[in-house]
């Protein structure tokens, strides 16, 4: 069987219902965090429990999907402990895999649990092949997410020269990419993503109507302002917009998704391991939404990779669900690399 | 369903028509039709506070608040903890969980204002309850009598 044929559609799953309409709609792989900042997506009703972790696991498993576990932040000074029951559950829950940035959580996943299979997150900001080995010969990772930093060439030669398998951000809200190194946000809330799990958390957002528009502050700061005419997007720093030199404007990044659809039949050529869709902080909406959209495209790549047409309505639909409903391909897209 | 925005005369009517009804029966409808869901524990974060939804084309405004028994009207003059808005399309289709609330707040046809955290806890909440599907036909006029008359005779 040609490698590309095992490209697999990872899922987000925020919700027991998120991750049930991520399978039924096609995801070969779900993932998801336990609800406290062991992983980057720790918001307040979010994410799950044991007993919804265990009913998932049940769910996923018994309709053939995988389910993997993003255990993506860093153990801070007050303790490891929390961190490393995590593993210990993922491990008796039966997850497929988890995801992991910190090394000493690897030490401790492989010596602990040697048949545990673990992901690199992209928190771990591995962007070359030597750093991906190093992973892989000290803590046996199997699979490394990469930042969204690299041209699509840049990807082909670091998959040359690696075993690991790779998995790309293939849609969903877009960063600065600076992931696992970005601590923008805790200029002004005192909180970044690799220590408490959020860039911007909801108790330093404030959103106001006012005369002049809609207006975003992060901890009373003020992030960005919009017309009645603009689409808004999230209250990150990276997102807002700031007076430089006299100018107001997006200095950092505009609200955006990526959408890489266009690159599939490249993707699939390469031998991407697997596709990721960002997303756990939303609604199964957009789950389903999504999942189904590229379940259909990656099926249609598959059997006619050479004539593969993207559908109208595909980009229609996941434009409606980008933010500041616009996409981009990001940096994947660098033809003079 | 077809995209639609309530003709304004309707709005105006709504408008001069006093608030607190409207929220007593919404309030009514969902206690029936959710019934345990409202009552389980982990709503218990959201209980006691303020929540306004602001119906921008009806121009009705329903007020409430949770605890353990379910939902209350509540139109006490104070500023709601949470205040959402949207058109009475794009409420239909969050209670249909056919749109996400994200994608409609991208393109600004939802608004939210007040407590930022306790907005996500709701949103969250009711994405992570397993719920069949809202049936709007449960909101007819005729069903929702049914329901209130078989509640009567219950008791």
């Amino acid at each position: 069987m040609p490698h590309e044929n095992k490209m697999e559609l990872v899922c987000p799953a925020g919700s027991l219902p998120a991750l049930k309409v991520a399978v039924d709609n096609g995801a070969d792989c779900v993932y998801m965090g336990f609800r406290d900042n062991t992983n980057a997506r720790n918001f307040a009703g979010l994410n799950f429990d044991i007993a919804t972790a265990r009913e998932g696991v049940r769910y996923a498993h018994s309709h053939g999907a995988k389910v993997l576990l993003a255990l993506n932040t860093y153990p801070q000074s007050s303790g490891s402990e929390k961190w490393l029951t995590a593993i210990d559950n993922a491990h008796h829950l039966g997850i497929d895999a988890v995801i992991l940035a910190d090394p000493g959580l690897m030490q401790y996943a492989c010596d602990t649990y040697p048949d545990l299979r673990l992901h690199l997150s992209v928190q771990g900001s591995a962007t070359n092949y030597e750093a991906i080995n190093f992973y892989h010969q000290q803590f046996g990772i199997q699979r490394a997410v990469l930042p969204r930093v690299l041209a699509l060439k840049q990807v082909e030669q670091l998959m040359q020269n690696t075993p690991v398998e790779i998995e790309l951000f293939g849609f969903g809200g877009l960063c600065v990419m600076v992931e696992g190194r970005c601590s923008l946000s805790s200029y002004v809330t005192g909180e970044s993503p690799n220590t408490c799990g959020v860039c911007s958390p909801a108790k330093s957002v404030q959103w106001k109507q006012t005369a002049a528009g809609l207006e975003s502050h992060l901890n009373g700061v003020l992030i960005d302002r919009y017309a009645d005419s603009e689409n808004a997007g999230y209250p990150t720093l990276c997102k807002g917009r700031f007076n430089v030199a006299g100018a107001t404007y997006y200095a950092i990044e505009e609200p955006t998704s990526l959408n890489t659809l266009e690159l599939l039949p490249d993707l699939m050529r390469m031998g991407i391991a697997a596709i990721k869709i960002e997303g756990r902080q939303r609604s199964p909406a957009y789950v389903a939404k999504v999942t189904r959209v590229w379940r259909e495209a990656i099926g249609a790549c598959r059997r006619n990779p050479d004539k593969f047409n993207i559908k109208p309505a595909w980009m229609t639909d996941l434009g409606k669900l980008s933010e500041g409903q616009q996409s981009t391909l990001g940096a994947y897209n660098r033809p003079w690399k | 369903m077809q995209p639609f925005t309530l003709p304004k005369p309707l709005g105006t009517l709504f408008s001069i028509l006093p608030q607190f009804p409207h929220s007593f029966v919404f309030s009514q409808a969902l206690n029936l039709s959710l019934g345990e869901t409202l009552r389980s524990e982990v709503l218990q974060p959201l209980h006691g506070k303020l929540i306004c939804l602001r119906i921008t084309d009806a121009q009705i405004t329903l007020q409430f608040t949770l605890n353990k028994h379910g939902l209350i009207a509540n139109h006490e003059r104070k500023i709601p903890d949470l205040t959402i808005s949207a058109k009475t399309y794009d409420f239909i289709q969050l209670a249909l969980r056919k749109e996400d609330p994200d994608t409609l707040f991208f393109s600004r046809r939802l608004l939210m204002e007040g407590d930022t955290e306790l907005g996500l806890l709701l949103k969250n909440t009711l994405d992570a309850l397993e719920l069949p599907p809202l049936d709007w036909r449960m909101y007819l006029p005729a069903r929702l009598l049914d329901a209130v008359k078989a509640k009567i005779l219950h008791h």
